[in-house]
């Protein structure tokens, strides 16, 4: 397939291989971000082409994995509501809350929809006009502007029996949080390949110039990857961090503008909760007043009891990069794919579900 | 989740195109790239193409990096 083959040579792969371990002389504990960058790297088995010194972690890139326990006790609570279909993306469907999962009350009777794109929430709104259809928005930068573009065809075509529950979080602020806390002491960062498609690469300029760590904005396929890890050693060996781009076939400086301003003509800024790191400001994306017919929270709000985290589960300390899969005591063996206890063995893109199957 | 596939546009109408997703024909949404051109390729997500790929910088960056291994073997 055209721009993914090439991006697969092994021949330059073992030769890009070689010249990161001939140049990396200092540490370097490298975090991927993205999700999506974890599950490629464990599915090429990169983590285990380095020495020691080079570390990779996984961080909180997966949206899925990030829903606080709240937000899912919500969107449980909200599906149960009479009169709603709610649609959402398949791996939404077996995360659990505190005391179920959308999976489990769909089991019990609940209209759940799973949908490809939030466009596909149209076509069941207009066929089902008694019926209140719920779009579960879960996703970052990359997802927001399509779930902006439906919310404008919902009203250009006057569909009124059509919202949105928001869960969408934007990536900046949720990484500066992590950096805030310190606990991980990171020389690198790998930034999502596909939220910079959108936003471009300058966002995460703040990274270099305030927190001295090196960037590189970077593609999934294994070179992408592999190329970018070559440039973090490099500026790391240098002590001279900046924002690299290895996926410039994707990314460009500025962006996708119409995309952003469709995003920032829908949507503003609200704070968030992300599993694992509390409470970000500006870390998450409401609808506007204008739009507040499309916004489930004003809608059709829905109360719910205090949260109940799972005993023993370290999705949280995982998603901040200070544990690992293995680390937890539960992991492949009361947590599987079949049943997961946390949210990071149910997304694929989960860390826990990238290491149960690749890296065991 | 925040996966997007390179695919190719084979047709362009309105803000919608149809698109060659590995020998599979697709409708998506152009509305967030409406100035792609058929035969060019977009980066999908959730049915949206949320960026056209750059095919000169695609090959910009395997060029460089074979120029890099290229000049390392040569100063060995």
């Amino acid at each position: 397939m055209k721009f993914v083959d090439e991006y697969r040579d092994t021949g330059l792969g073992r030769k890009l291989v070689e010249r990161i371990n001939r140049i990396s002389t200092k540490p370097a504990t490298m975090m991927e971000f993205c999700g999506g960058h974890t599950v490629a790297i464990m599915r090429h088995g990169i983590r285990q082409l380095f020495p020691s010194h080079i570390k990779l972690l996984s961080g909180p890139g997966c949206p899925v994995c990030v829903t606080a326990h709240h937000d899912l006790d919500q969107a449980i609570a909200l599906v149960q509501t009479p009169g709603t279909i709610v649609t959402t993306f398949g791996d939404m469907m077996k995360v659990p809350g505190s005391e179920s999962s959308l999976q489990q009350a769909r089991a019990d009777g609940a209209d759940i929809r799973i949908v490809y794109s939030p466009h596909d929430s149209l076509e069941i709104a207009r066929n089902n006009p008694r019926k209140l259809v719920v779009f579960l928005a879960v996703g970052f930068e990359t997802t927001t502007p399509g779930v902006a573009a439906t919310i404008l065809e919902a009203e250009r075509t006057k569909i009124e029996n059509f919202c949105i529950k928001s869960l969408l979080k934007v990536c900046p602020p949720v990484i500066r949080a992590l950096l805030n806390l310190g606990e991980v002491k990171l020389d690198g960062l790998i930034c999502p390949g596909h939220v910079s498609a959108v936003i471009g690469s300058r966002p995460w300029e703040f990274i270099p110039e305030k927190y001295h760590i090196a960037c590189a904005v970077t593609g999934f396929e294994p070179l992408d990857i592999l190329l970018s890890i070559d440039r973090l050693v490099e500026q790391i060996e240098k002590g001279e961090p900046k924002v690299e781009t290895t996926y410039t076939r994707g990314v460009r400086p500025e962006g996708n503008l119409r995309a952003q301003k469709l995003m920032e003509h829908v949507f503003e800024p609200c704070p968030a909760q992300w599993r694992g790191l509390g409470t970000v400001p500006a870390s998450g994306l409401k609808p506007r007043a204008e739009y507040s017919s499309f916004d489930a929270d004003i809608r059709i709000p829905v109360k719910v009891k205090a949260a109940v985290e799972p005993k023993g589960c370290l999705c949280g300390e995982i998603l901040r990069g200070i544990k690992t899969p293995p680390d937890c005591g539960l992991f492949s063996i009361r947590c599987t794919p079949e049943n997961p206890v946390g949210p990071c063995m149910v997304s694929s893109e989960g860390a826990c579900a990238a290491y149960y199957q690749y890296g065991r | 989740m925040c996966l997007a596939v390179p695919v190719q546009v084979v047709a362009v109408e309105g803000d919608e195109a149809e698109v060659d997703a590995g020998g599979v024909r697709r409708r998506v949404s152009i509305t967030l790239t409406p100035e792609v051109k058929v035969g060019q390729y977009v980066l999908l997500h959730t049915g949206y193409a949320i960026n056209i790929i750059d095919e000169a910088e695609a090959k910009e960056t395997l060029k460089l990096l074979e120029d890099m291994l290229r000049l390392d073997e040569a100063s060995r």
